[in-house]
C-alpha cells in the first residue's frame, strides 16, 4: 500500500505520436479517494493522460504507479482501473443487466451475488426494473449511468471518465455532475475525469490539473485555480480574465509597484511568488472584481480611466466593456444588478473609471 | 385584353399535363409507383416471367418430342416417390449438406481475412479488397478447372508429394468426389463472404472493444464476448450468400466431383438437356427452390425468435 498522498504516481511521463509530444515529461501525485480532474483545450493530452492510466497506450517515457505498484506495461485488463467512456460503450448485443455484469464474470462470484449487485448497481443510478431493456432503448443519460454502474461493480481502485457528460444536453449534466461527485463521495474510489468543460471541472473536483500542449500547467483546488492562477494561460483558460501588461517599479506597503506604461501605475499583492524588480508581469482582474463608475475614484485603490465602449445587459448582472488609451483588448466589467436600476441600459462614449481594489489583483510572470 | 385571351387559349392544352403533374406531386403513392416502374418492369420480364412460366411448366408432361400441356401432379408424385426414384430427395439431401460445408468452410476461411482487413490493415484498405477480387478477374470455369489441375491423379499437388518422396501412388481421394467439390467451391465462393463479414466488423465501435479490455477481457475473451456477436449480421449474409447459389450449382460438381460428387444442379441440367424431360427438370428445379427458401426461413425465423426473446424478456 502507497501513501495516500500519492496514490497514482505519474512520474516523468511521456507519449509521443510520431513528432507529436501528446504527454511531455509530467510528473505529479493524485491522493487516494480524490475527485482529480483533468481540464483543458482539446489536444492537450488530457484524454491520452487518461488512456495511459487506463493501460490502452504505453508510455514513450516514464512510469505509472497505482497503490504502490508499476502499471507501466501492464496490460488493460489487469489493472485495477476501470473506465466510462465518452462514448459510453454499452454493449449492443446484451442487455443492461448483462453490461452491467459484464467485467463480474471475472472475479468469479456466484450467479447470486452477480444478480444481487446488478440488482444494487441498478438502485444505485436509480434505474431499478430497467434490467432487461436493450441498450438502443436507453436515453444518454441512462446509457450514462449504466456505463458508470458497469465500472463501478468491478470496484477498481481508480474510475477513469472521459468526458462522460459531454454528449447530455444541459441541464441532464448538471443534474449528473451533483450525483457524479455524490456517488464518488458515498463509493470512495479515486475518480479521475477528463472534461474541456471547466464550469464541470470546477463544481466537480477535489483538485484540477490544467493541461496545455502536453504538459500540466497548474494542479490546484477550484477556488485557488480561479482565484490565484499561476500563469497567463491558466488564468485565461479558467473564466474570464482581464491581463494588464507591464513591469515591477518598486515596492510598497508590501505591494509590488508596476509600472502599466500609459495606463499609468499600479499596484497589486506581490507575496505569493515574489517578482523582482524591472521584471515583466501581467497583472490580472477578474471582470466581477472590478467596479465601474462615472467619477474618478479616491485613492487606496488601482483605476484606470476609459471610455464604455458597449455593453450588454443580462438580467442578474451587466457586462461592460471599456476602452482603455494603451490597451488593445477593452477590459470588461461584470456588475452584478443586486439593486433595482432602469437606467442602466444608457449607453455611449461615456468617459468611465474603471476600479478595483488592490488584493484583488494576481500578479503573472509576463511575456 | 390579349393577356386574358392567352390564358383561355393556353389552358386546355397544359391542363391534362398539368392535372397528371398536380396528382404526381401531390400524391406520394403514384410517385412512388412512378419511381418503381422501370424496375417492376425489369423484375417482371426477368424474374416473375420466368419463374411462372418454369412453376406452369412443371405440371407438364413431356412425352418424347411432345409437350403435353394437360395439368398434372405425376412430375411432382415421381420426385417424392422415394421407393421408385430415391436419387431426386437423395441428391438434393446431398446438395444441401454439401452447400453447408461449403458456406461453414467459406466463412471460417473469410473471417480471418475479414478480421484482418476491418482490424489490422490501417491504410490502403482499397487495395487490399481489390486484391482479394484479383481470382475473380478470370472465369468461374477455369477457376474450377486450376483446382482439378492441383488435385488431379497427376495434380500439382499428387505430384509435388511424389517428388518429395512422401507417397509412392498417387493420392486418388483428391479429385471427382465430393471433398474436391467443396474444397472449389469453398475458394470460388470465399471473396463473397470475405466482404458482408468485413463491413460488419468494420462497423464495430472500437471503443466497445475497449471497454471488454477494461472489463478484464483478454483478447480472446474479448473475440467471443463482443467481437464475434457484434459480426453476427455479416456472418449470416455470407451464409446465405454462398449457401442460397452454391445448392444450385452444376458446373463444379460437372467438372471436379465425377460421379459421386454430383449435385442435385447437375440433374437438372441433364433432364433439361440430355434427358429432355424439361417438366421434370422445372418441378425439381422448384422443389429444390422451395427447399432451399424454407431452411433459409427457418434459419432466420429462428435468428429472429431468439432476438425477440431477448427483446421481450
Amino acid at each position: 500500500m502507497a501513501a495516500d498522498e500519492s496514490f497514482i504516481a505519474i512520474r516523468n511521463l511521456s507519449k509521443h505520436f510520431g513528432s507529436v509530444k501528446a504527454v511531455d515529461d509530467i510528473s505529479f501525485n493524485i491522493r487516494r479517494g480524490e475527485f482529480f480532474s483533468l481540464l483543458g483545450p482539446s489536444g492537450c493530452g488530457k484524454t491520452t493522460l487518461l488512456r495511459i492510466l487506463a493501460g490502452f497506450e504505453i508510455p514513450t517515457k516514464g512510469d505509472v504507479l497505482i497503490d504502490g505498484q508499476d502499471m507501466t506495461t501492464v496490460p488493460p485488463h489487469l489493472r485495477p482501473t476501470n473506465m466510462v467512456f465518452q462514448s459510453y460503450a454499452i454493449f449492443p448485443h446484451l442487455d443492461v443487466k448483462q453490461n452491467i455484469a459484464y467485467g463480474l464474470r471475472k472475479t468469479g462470484i456466484s450467479k447470486e451475488e452477480t444478480e444481487r449487485t446488478v440488482n444494487e448497481a441498478l438502485e444505485m443510478i436509480k434505474l431499478p426494473g430497467y434490467g432487461n431493456r436493450r441498450a438502443d432503448q436507453l436515453s444518454g443519460g441512462q446509457r450514462q449511468r449504466i456505463a458508470l454502474a458497469r465500472a463501478l461493480v468491478c470496484k477498481p481502485k481508480v474510475l477513469l471518465l472521459d468526458e462522460p457528460l459531454g454528449a447530455l444536453d444541459k441541464k441532464l449534466r448538471e443534474e449528473m455532475q451533483l450525483e457524479l461527485r455524490q456517488l464518488q463521495r458515498s463509493v470512495g474510489i479515486t475518480f479521475v475525469f477528463v472534461t474541456h468543460d471547466q464550469e464541470e471541472a470546477l463544481t466537480m473536483s477535489d483538485r484540477i490539473a490544467v493541461m496545455s500542449r502536453g504538459k500540466v500547467l497548474q494542479i490546484e483546488t477550484s477556488s485557488r485555480l480561479y482565484e490565484a492562477p499561476n500563469c497567463r494561460e491558466v488564468a485565461d483558460f479558467i473564466g474570464t480574465m482581464n491581463f494588464i501588461d507591464g513591469s515591477v517599479a518598486g515596492s510598497e506597503n508590501g505591494y509590488a509597484v508596476i509600472d502599466a506604461g500609459p495606463l499609468g501605475s499600479l499596484r497589486a499583492p506581490n507575496a505569493e511568488r515574489p517578482f523582482e524588480r524591472n521584471r515583466r508581469v501581467t497583472l490580472a482582474v477578474r471582470p466581477e472584481k472590478l467596479r465601474i463608475e462615472t467619477a474618478p475614484p479616491g485613492d487606496g485603490t488601482n483605476s484606470v480611466a476609459g471610455k464604455l465602449g458597449a455593453q450588454s445587459y443580462l438580467g442578474d448582472r451587466s457586462h461592460f466593456y471599456v476602452e482603455v488609451p494603451g490597451m488593445t483588448k477593452r477590459i470588461a466589467v461584470a456588475s452584478q444588478n443586486a439593486t433595482r436600476n432602469l437606467d442602466i441600459t444608457d449607453s455611449g462614449d461615456r468617459p468611465v473609471w474603471v476600479s478595483w481594489p488592490v488584493e484583488s489583483g494576481v500578479l503573472l510572470p509576463g511575456e | 385584353m390579349v393577356s386574358v385571351a392567352e390564358k383561355t387559349l393556353v389552358q386546355p392544352t397544359g391542363g391534362l399535363r398539368r392535372r397528371f403533374m398536380t396528382l404526381l406531386y401531390r400524391s406520394e403513392g403514384v410517385r412512388g409507383y412512378a419511381l418503381l416502374l422501370p424496375t417492376l418492369l425489369v423484375m417482371i420480364a426477368m424474374l416473375v416471367v420466368p419463374l411462372g412460366t418454369l412453376a406452369l411448366q412443371s405440371f407438364w408432361t413431356q412425352i418424347y418430342f411432345k409437350l403435353d400441356h394437360s395439368f398434372t401432379l405425376n412430375n411432382y408424385l415421381q420426385i417424392f416417390d422415394f421407393k421408385q426414384n430415391p436419387i431426386y430427395l437423395v441428391l438434393l439431401f446431398r446438395s444441401i449438406i454439401m452447400s453447408l460445408m461449403v458456406t461453414f468452410f467459406v466463412v471460417i476461411t473469410a473471417y480471418p481475412m475479414a478480421y484482418f482487413l476491418a482490424f489490422k490493415v490501417q491504410r490502403h484498405k482499397l487495395v487490399w479488397l481489390i486484391l482479394i477480387t484479383v481470382p475473380f478477374w478470370t472465369s468461374y470455369l477455369l477457376r474450377v478447372f486450376a483446382w482439378k489441375i492441383i488435385l488431379g491423379f497427376q495434380g500439382v499437388i499428387n505430384s509435388g508429394l511424389i517428388s518429395l518422396g512422401l507417397i509412392d501412388q498417387p493420392l486418388e481421394f483428391l479429385l471427382y468426389n465430393q471433398t474436391s467439390v467443396v474444397i472449389t467451391l469453398t475458394h470460388a465462393w470465399a471473396a463473397f463472404a470475405i466482404l458482408p463479414i468485413y463491413v460488419s466488423l468494420e462497423k464495430i465501435d472500437r471503443s466497445l472493444l475497449e471497454a471488454a479490455t477494461d472489463l478484464g477481457d483478454t483478447p480472446r475473451e474479448r473475440f467471443w464476448r463482443v467481437t464475434f456477436p457484434l459480426s453476427m449480421p455479416g456472418v449470416v449474409a455470407a451464409g446465405l450468400l454462398v449457401f442460397i447459389p452454391t445448392v444450385g450449382d452444376y458446373v463444379t460438381p460437372n467438372v471436379v466431383g465425377g460421379t459421386s460428387g454430383i449435385m442435385i444442379g447437375n440433374i437438372i441440367q441433364s433432364l433439361f438437356g440430355k434427358a429432355n424431360n424439361a417438366p421434370l427438370g422445372s418441378a425439381v428445379s422448384i422443389v429444390m427452390m422451395a427447399a432451399i427458401t424454407l431452411l433459409v426461413c427457418a434459419f432466420l425465423m429462428l435468428i429472429g425468435r431468439r432476438r425477440w426473446k431477448h427483446a421481450e424478456t
